[in-house]
This record gives C-alpha cells, sequence and structure tokens, in this order.
C-alpha cells in the first residue's frame, strides 16, 4: 500500500531523534554538521557516530531516516554536498531531500537506488514542476511550499505519481520558500547558502526599559512589551515603520498549524506530514510527535466519518502545540483560503 | 498572499504546563540575600559533582574560557562561571559574555528535558542576552547529550531521584 498521512518529525541531535521515534513517528529528518542543510546553527546535527547510533535506533524500530540536504551548494565548495550525498548513500538512509537539481543529478548517477525527495526548498508548486523532477531526476516524493491551499494542493496530487508531503506544523516562512533573501540583505548570509536564516552570530536580544529588543546585525527587528509574546528573530517577523505607522508589515510571529485539516490530506491521499523544527529541543520533538500521533490516529482509525470541516481536533492537543508556537499562537496558513 | 495570515487564532485555550513542585517562599528569600561569589562557588562546586563527568567529552574548544551569567529571575541570584577542560569554574561579578533569565522552576524544567528553550523564549520566560552564537551553541551541546547519560554520571541515587522527577512532572 502506498503511504498516507506518514508522520514525518524533526531531529536535531540524537536525543531528538529518540524522541520522536518514541512517541509515534512513521520518519525523522535530519541534517550534518554543516551549510548541507538549512539548520546550519552551532552545537546542531549530527556527526558520523551520531548518524550511525540514530539509523541503528530508528530502524529497530521500523521508523525511517531522511536526510535534509536542502541547501544550495556553490561552485567551490560543491563536493562538501557530494560527499554529503555519498554519506547518505553508504549510510542505510532512506531518502535525502534535495532542492538543488544540479545535486539530484549527481545522486541520480553516483547512486541510482538512493530514493530523492524533492524539499520545500525547491519550491515546486505546480504538478508541471513535480513531473519535471520526476522525469529527470526520479525524485518519489515532493514536499510541496506552503503557500498552496488545499484545492491547489488537491490539483498538484491529482496530476502526478509522485507522493505529496505536506506541512502539518511549525515555525512559519513567509512563504516564499528557497528564494527568500530577506537574511541576506541583514546579515550578508543567504539562508539558502550558508544554511541558517537569521544566524545565531548576528542575532542579539536586549532587555530594555521599552521592553525586550531583536537585533539582526545591528538593525532593530522588534521591541516586545512585557506582555506580548515572541518570535523567532527573522527579517519576515519583525515590525517595520511603513509610512509612519509601525507593524508586523511582512507576517507576525506564528506557527503553521494544519491539523484541522487532516481528514481532507488524508482524502486526497497526501502520502506524509512534516513537523518543522530541527534546531529545536527534544521536548518539543516529544510534545509534537506525540499529538500528532495521536491526531493521525484519530483521523485514519475512522476516514470516512469525518466530513470537510468535522474534524475537531481536542482541545489539549490545540493546546499543547500552540504553548509551543512561535508567538505562542497558530495559523491554518494558506491551506485555508477561499481565494487563489 | 500576505492576507493568508489574518487566520492566526488566538490563544485561547487553557495553559498545559506539567507541574513542578514550586520553590518554598521562605527558601528563596533566604538565597535572595546570598552574595553572588559564594553562589557562584556553591552551584559550580555542584555542577562538577553532579553534571560534568557527562559533560567532560563534549567538545569546549569554543565555549572555553567565555563567561556565562545565569539569573535566578525569582530568587535574585545571579551566577557567574566559566567552563574549562577540566570543568566549571567560579567567577567574581563582572562581565560576562551571554547571560541566561529565567525562573528557577523553568531552569529547573529546561534542565530535566521537561521544556524546549523556544517555549520559554516565546513566552517571554527565558532571555538570552549577549552572544547569542554562543549561548546557541551551548544549548545545542547540552541537547545531544543523552539523559540516561547525564544521570548515569551523577553521584550513586541523584540520578534515580532527576529520573524521578521527570516522570512525575510529566505525568
Ligand atoms: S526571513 Fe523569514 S521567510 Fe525568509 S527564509 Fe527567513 S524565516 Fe523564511
Amino acid at each position: 500500500m502506498s503511504a498516507l498521512l506518514e508522520l514525518i518529525c524533526p531531529a536535531g541531535s540524537l536525543p531528538a531523534l529518540k524522541a520522536a521515534v518514541d512517541n509515534g513517528a512513521d520518519g525523522v529528518y535530519l541534517g550534518l554538521k554543516d551549510n548541507t542543510n538549512a539548520r546550519n546553527f552551532s552545537g546542531l546535527n549530527f556527526d558520523a557516530k551520531a548518524l550511525a547510533e540514530g539509523i541503528r535506533y530508528a530502524h529497530n524500530k521500523g521508523v525511517k531516516v531522511l536526510m535534509a540536504l536542502n541547501t544550495y551548494p556553490q561552485p567551490d565548495t560543491v563536493s562538501r554536498w557530494h560527499q554529503a550525498v555519498d554519506t547518505a548513500a553508504t549510510s542505510g538512509l532512506d531518502a535525502i531531500i534535495l532542492a538543488d537539481p544540479g545535486l539530484m543529478a549527481y545522486a541520480r548517477k553516483v547512486h541510482p537506488n538512493l530514493r530523492l525527495h524533492l524539499s520545500v526548498q525547491g519550491s515546486a508548486t505546480s504538478y508541471e514542476a513535480v513531473n519535471f523532477y520526476r522525469e529527470r531526476f526520479g525524485i518519489q516524493r515532493a514536499v510541496l511550499p506552503r503557500v498552496l491551499s488545499l484545492p491547489q494542493v488537491e490539483n498538484v496530487v491529482n496530476n502526478t505519481d509522485v507522493e505529496i508531503e505536506l506541512f502539518g506544523f511549525g515555525g512559519l516562512c513567509v512563504m516564499v520558500e528557497g528564494r527568500c533573501l530577506l537574511s541576506s540583505y541583514a546579515c550578508g548570509d543567504s539562508p539558502n547558502t550558508f544554511g541558517a536564516c537569521s544566524p545565531g552570530h548576528a542575532v542579539r536580544w536586549q532587555q530594555t526599559p521599552k521592553g525586550m529588543e531583536t537585533r539582526l546585525n545591528g538593525v532593530l527587528i522588534d521591541r516586545y512589551a512585557d506582555d506580548e509574546k515572541a518570535g523567532y528573530p527573522t527579517l519576515c517577523k519583525g515590525r517595520f515603520d511603513v509610512q509612519g505607522e509601525t507593524y508586523y508589515a511582512l507576517e507576525e510571529p506564528t506557527s503553521l498549524n494544519s491539523m484541522e485539516m487532516l481528514p481532507e490530506m488524508a482524502r486526497l491521499g497526501i502520502a506524509a506530514i512534516k513537523i518543522e523544527g530541527r534546531q529545536r529541543s527534544p521536548a518539543y520533538v516529544a510534545q509534537v510527535t506525540q499529538v500528532w500521533r495521536a491526531a493521525i490516529d484519530a483521523v485514519k482509525k475512522d476516514m470516512a466519518a469525518f466530513k470537510p470541516g468535522s474534524f475537531k481536533p481536542e482541545a489539549a492537543w490545540m493546546a499543547q502545540l500552540n504553548k509551543v508556537s512561535e508567538g505562542s499562537m497558530s495559523t491554518l496558513g494558506a491551506y485555508y483560503r477561499p481565494w487563489k | 498572499m500576505l492576507g493568508t495570515l489574518r487566520f492566526a487564532q488566538p490563544t485561547n485555550y487553557p495553559e498545559t504546563t506539567m507541574k513542578l513542585p514550586n520553590f518554598p517562599k521562605p527558601l528563596a528569600r533566604f538565597v535572595s540575600t546570598l552574595p553572588s561569589w559564594p553562589a557562584s562557588r556553591a552551584f559550580v562546586a555542584a555542577g562538577n559533582l553532579v553534571a560534568w563527568p557527562s559533560l567532560r567529552d563534549l567538545d569546549w574548544s569554543h565555549v572555553a574560557g567565555r563567561r556565562f551569567r545565569v539569573q535566578v529571575s525569582d530568587l535574585g541570584l545571579k551566577l557567574y562561571f566559566s567552563v574549562h577542560a577540566n570543568g566549571f569554574r567560579a567567577l567574581h561579578n563582572g562581565l560576562a559574555d551571554v547571560t541566561f533569565t529565567a525562573t528557577a522552576q523553568d531552569f529547573a524544567r529546561l534542565a530535566l528535558r521537561l521544556e524546549d528553550p523556544d517555549t520559554l523564549f516565546f513566552n517571554r520566560r527565558l532571555l538570552i542576552e549577549g552572544d547569542t552564537d554562543l549561548g546557541l551553541t551551548v544549548k545545542n551541546m547540552l541537547d545531544a547529550v543523552e539523559l540516561e547519560t547525564a544521570t548515569a554520571g551523577m553521584p550513586v541515587g541523584m540520578g534515580r531521584v532527576v529520573m524521578k522527577l521527570r516522570h512525575l512532572a510529566l505525568k
């Protein structure tokens, strides 16, 4: 049977991987300790030893391990990305998640048996794009960007054999995945090559009499009053002075939470649901995995019972998810919107 | 496209916080009268005894000699220390490279892996000031230590107490 609503959870460390496995993930995704993936933060991610132990632990419990290689190699350092693909192929991983077509070509040529997933950073929003990657590089799954409404997702699903993975929960990018250059304006490093949006060395928080200030490379991007919830220090979630008015001009600090739409996603045959957050701690992974496992099980148990819009996630699940959300609130994002 | 975000839902769900015993008030009052230097020394001594055995094998090279300040806000306690190849070292008050501020209860929840630092940050219960990258590095290094390894390195009985506390709070 083809995959349906597999729960794919983030792991930035071995304990996080184990937390995902122990709490019911069907798959975990991880990255190496360098800029070959988009969570290139100091101290995070897997070295060879942790990778081997992680794969052993997950496979023992029947859980898949995927590796994110979702940044764009640069001409002078491309060998690092090639090596990472080789590592993935020889370590017994279940798939790699790629954004760069050049890297896909390499993987396809050198390791024809390695399963390829198209990363959200590849920004494929139409079935034509998805099918192109299938035709040229043999990708077997595509993670769709969070810009599409569910009817638009349906249109992709109906016109491709490629498995489709959607985001279920987590920090929200401003919705131009793989193309965002905001961070480079302030830091000089693009997330797609450096591997981190708002790298730690550029971030400064300071409590001042006016509130807590967040700066990115000296640029003030937000100031929170004591009773305001905070978000990640990214430019897209800053408050800016626009013609004399200061507000969230691009996006509010909020997380995506598409749980309410699980029955619709099941009906469309969505292969997998991705949870964001490789930068987060094992406690988050455990909490979020547990809640999503319960929700997916509830939906799968009696799929026919749910009419569109009739699924009400338990209040305790939503409370748990909101608690760990940016700004302590969540949104259905683009999945639910009446316009295209 | 930006209009999609108008669907943000306000948090009107009840808070779900797993409970740990609160720090007793009289004890808190007593602790807040302690001067920093002896407190830092006591903290460092405890840290070297309880935590260091499971931390000594980490690569501290990027962190060695950097100055940390831990401010326990509800106890009015400030702890200054640095990390070296042979363990934690207490420092006299002064400038710190990075400062962590939270309540005793929240620090305990972080140490027991009951809470994620980002969650506490979003909820304004954890503040990291100074060198963010240093703070992040240490956070990620500690996250990568397995709880079993950490408790196994603790003095006899201590590890069991930690696991028991965690278990109780998760219930
Ligand atoms: S600035 Fe925002 S939208 Fe751009 S990469 Fe960073 S998080 Fe994503």
